[in-house]
């Protein structure tokens, strides 16, 4: 895999950032990586692994500083040089491939002129239309000869994560950054944008740092793993032995919390939030959420130790840990029978959009059913209509043609005109936390409005169920006082299904709930959902596009493409024997652990 | 509320408060320390200042320290009025014009660009010729010039707010338009809504004290700061203060309000920094 011996292209060697206050972001990190070599970097949000690979570039965030280490990149040092100097490496020897490429991409430039200015920048000898047409070709974007006269808004998400790859690699430098690049990307494309990656690594042999908080993806492109969290490095190692083998009960957390389409079980979350710069306690920093923690733990910082030869581990009791807790255990728990009533039953579902004189189709000719108790996903990739129907049934859209009956009578096109108790029995929980919830409400009058809407419960009584409601989402009942800037992604999207459950409701619609946490936020967020089904009897309608997430919470599966149902059944069926050809691709396409991380 | 006073912390906030006081204290209760009666002559026409007119007088010899004491409070409290009443119109409308998702936004957005068309001071003056000069007509006027363009910002706010999760989880409960305009949309649009807030009661001021200039608001001999400008610049050489003096209290009344409109909208506008994008590194 390694394209030459000629030693390490990226050199990190005890690196300390801290913030202008003094308080330390990342600590003591050390690696290196070998020409040709992909390095994935993965930890949850606050573990400092973007500060770690932004450093990589020469750059820090405003507020952020060096104290100490070194930075090598290419042999030469990026870190604490002068702006000029870093100026002339970016771009040359090191590029960057960001997370949000709509955000990065200048949107009054022509994608060929973008690709333009990174040469005119370093290679002005080379600057020409040629050039362009080769960089966009080596990400087969040059189909089209008039592509690069195209602007950031014509092209598709997944279009323009080629052009910023294309931007990072046509200066050909020996070392590319990339942060979450598919993060936000549907399976599909996520999928061609690895195999991008995976190819440009091997004809080019660049050296790659792949940061993300998705273990199944960093499986898949990457040769060795370091895992951060708080700051330090927790584990560092070969791919197969930190994915198989984790030592750290943090990696082993991390590895049971990811959902895997071929292996459907019960995930684990990990217990408590992930701490934030500043907060940082004593000693081991992950000891206070760990299972195995004992009093040498919280006495000092452990040391980096190495387990087998390349494999290192930041945990004093790594050796008494036995290998096989790794990975966790147990199939899913089996839900209880639906008694075959439908609750819910869509029939012949149309939906337009209308904008201007344009019509555009969003569904067409949808009809499934809900039995009550039963948890059925809808699958899709995003704009293949699975929220717009999450929508119509909750009364936020009305349907063109078709009808929804619930509980056998049939529902008005919007909330207003359907009946109390129809309104409260049907409750929507949405994708994205840090707009679920008012900002100006506390949390508790934001659980507070339903129980007084929906149930016209006095405001005493309903100020009494608020602690309950918390309770039931595990949250401590003092959060009913805060406003939500205040409280994290996971612990948000909670107080959003606490406000749905207010209602006492029969049917929950989850439009991508855990599509915007990380992965072992939504494992704890899955694990309530799937809890509260069993105990409440919840019907549940769950929106995604992440077909682990269906194996591991639904019971069955609807899959969409392009506003039409391609294919229905039970869950096990559709995601062993595939029978339509769109979901063998998405099953195909979607990322999974290698067989040997379990068990 | 609590919120509504964080922006003291905020240094030119409370400079900007402290001004504002000032300003205020001077207007509603410097009349009760006036040494004259601003509408009695005192000595001779635009003499300098001197022991018994401290700042001069104006060009009919009356004092123009009583005058500037008595004459803030028409300026204020016309300006307040006439902006509070466009707020109220601009609110109104923006916010049926992007909740309503309906004919009706086109509709207003349109007769709103025809209102926009229309050069401000030109429809105060049709408006008067038309409706007679008053009190009452100035602060409508005034108003139907600024609620346009304060609709124009509140509609796009809302139109972004709407979509949000919280909006339409009230819209789900099937809570009437009213509630969740009121209870989910409202508070979350005030930021950005109220950051001009300062800069647009500086603006009535300088309406209503042009049409107070031109002699069609306000009639003499009322003592009043804008006009106490107009009547006495001609004769700015003779006595300054009798300009500079009215001046420098709506100068220094726009500063603070401006001051304390931009340390409110910045103190407000700290909430809505979503968690992702705060300055703490991830």
């Amino acid at each position: 895999m390694t394209a030459n011996g000629g030693g390490p292209v990226i050199l990190v060697e005890n690196l300390c950032l801290e913030l202008t206050s003094g308080e330390p972001v990342v600590q003591d990190v050390s690696f290196a990586v070998n020409a040709g070599e992909i390095l994935g970097l993965v930890g949850e949000s606050g573990s400092g692994k973007t500060t770690t690979a932004l450093a990589l570039l020469g750059y820090t965030r405003p507020g952020v500083s060096l104290r100490g280490g070194s930075v090598e990149v290419g042999g030469e040092a990026i870190m604490g040089v002068g702006a000029r100097a870093v100026r002339s490496l970016r771009g040359r020897v090191v590029s960057y491939v960001p997370q949000d490429p709509g955000g990065a991409l200048n949107p009054s430039l022509r994608v060929g002129e973008a690709i333009m200015d990174v040469l005119r920048a370093h290679r002005s000898e080379s600057a020409s239309q040629d050039s362009v047409h080769t960089a966009l070709e080596r990400v087969e974007l040059a189909g089209d000869p008039r592509f690069g006269r195209r602007y950031p808004h014509q092209l598709s998400g997944g279009q323009q994560q080629r052009v910023t790859i294309a931007m990072a690699c046509v200066c050909g430098p020996p070392v590319a950054v990339l942060d979450e690049p598919t993060t936000g990307l549907d399976v599909l494309t996520q999928d061609r944008i690895l195999t991008e990656l995976t190819r440009l690594r091997s004809e080019e042999g660049m050296a790659m740092v792949y940061v993300s908080h998705d273990l199944a993806v960093v499986a898949r492109m990457a040769d060795r793993i370091v895992v951060m969290y708080a700051g330090r490095v927790v584990e560092h190692g070969p791919v197969d032995e930190v994915i198989g083998r984790p030592r750290h009960p943090y990696t082993r957390a991390l590895v049971g919390a990811i959902p895997d389409v071929r292996r459907p079980r019960a995930l684990q979350g990990i217990p408590g939030v992930a701490v934030g710069v500043g907060e940082w306690p004593p000693g081991c920093a992950f000891a206070p959420r760990c299972g195995f923690s004992d009093d040498r733990c919280t006495a000092d910082v452990p040391p980096l130790e190495e387990a087998v030869p390349g494999h290192a581990v930041r945990c004093v009791r790594w050796n008494e840990l036995e290998l096989s807790e790794a990975g966790p255990q147990g199939a899913r728990a089996a839900m209880p029978a639906g008694d075959g009533t439908p609750l819910l039953e869509v029939d012949g579902l149309e939906v337009e959009y209308r904008t201007g004189r344009t019509r555009n189709t969003a569904v067409r000719g949808v009809s499934f059913a809900i039995e009550a108790g039963r948890c059925v996903a809808l699958v899709g990739e995003s704009g293949s209509g699975k929220t717009t129907i999450g929508r119509c049934v909750a009364g936020l859209h009305a349907p063109t043609a078709g009808r929804i009956l619930f509980d056998g009578h049939e529902l008005a096109g919007s909330a207003r005109a359907r009946a109390l108790h129809q309104r409260r029995r049907i409750q929507i929980v949405f994708q994205n936390p840090f707009e679920s919830l008012n900002p100006r409400h506390r949390v508790g009058a934001s659980i507070e409005r339903p129980l007084r809407v929906l149930r016209r419960l006095s405001r005493a009584d309903a100020e009494r169920e608020v602690g309950m409601l918390l309770e039931r989402v595990r949250l401590p009942a003092r959060v009913a006082n805060r406003f939500p800037v205040e409280l994290s992604g996971g612990e948000r999207q909670r107080v959003a299904i606490a406000r749905a459950l207010a209602a006492q409701p029969d049917l929950l619609i989850c439009d991508e709930v855990t599509s915007a946490l990380d992965v072992s936020v939504q494992a704890a967020v899955l694990e309530l959902l799937a809890e509260l089904q069993r105990d409440l009897r919840l019907s549940m309608l769950f929106i995604t596009h992440n077909l682990g997430v269906v194996a591991c919470i639904s019971d069955s599966v609807l899959v969409m493409d392009r506003g039409s149902l391609c294919e229905a059944g039970a869950v096990g069926d559709v995601l062993s024997t595939p029978s339509d050809d769109y979901t063998r691709r998405l099953l195909g396409a979607a990322p999974s652990l290698p067989d040997r991380a379990v068990g | 509320m609590r919120s509504l006073f964080r922006f003291l912390r905020i240094r030119s906030g409370a400079v900007g408060l402290a001004i504002v006081l000032l300003v205020v204290a001077v207007a509603f209760f410097g009349r009760y320390i006036a040494p004259h009666d601003p509408n009695a002559p005192v000595g001779v026409p635009l003499a300098g200042p001197s022991s018994t007119a401290h700042l001069g007088t104006d060009f009919l010899g009356r004092d123009v320290l009583s005058r500037l004491l008595y004459g803030g409070r028409s300026v204020i409290g016309l300006a307040l009025a006439a902006t509070v009443l466009a707020y109220a119109l601009g609110l109104a409308i923006g916010l049926i014009a992007g909740y309503s998702r309906s004919k009706i936004d086109p509709i207003l957005m349109r007769t709103i660009d025809v209102m926009l068309a229309f050069p401000p001071l030109l429809f105060l003056l049709v408006l008067i010729t038309g409706a007679g000069t008053g009190v009452g007509i100035l602060i409508i006027g005034v108003a139907a010039i600024q609620a346009p363009s304060i609709s124009r910002i509140v509609r796009t706010a809302t139109l972004e707010v709407s979509v949000r999760g919280y909006v339409e989880a009230a819209v789900a409960r099937g809570e009437r338009a009213f509630a969740v305009v009121v209870r989910e949309v409202l508070p979350n649009i005030l930021a950005p809504v109220l950051v001009d807030a300062g800069l647009r009661f500086t603006y009535s001021i300088l309406i209503i004290a042009s049409v107070n200039y031109l002699g069609l608001g306000l009639q003499p001999p009322a003592s009043d700061w804008a006009l106490m400008i107009s009547e006495n610049r001609e004769y700015i050489s003779l006595n300054i203060w009798a300009v500079l003096a009215p001046a420098a209290m709506i100068a220094l009344l726009t500063i603070g309000v401006n001051l304390m409109g931009d340390a409110i909208a910045r103190s407000l506008g700290r909430s809505y920094v979503p968690r992702t994008t705060r300055s703490v590194p991830a």
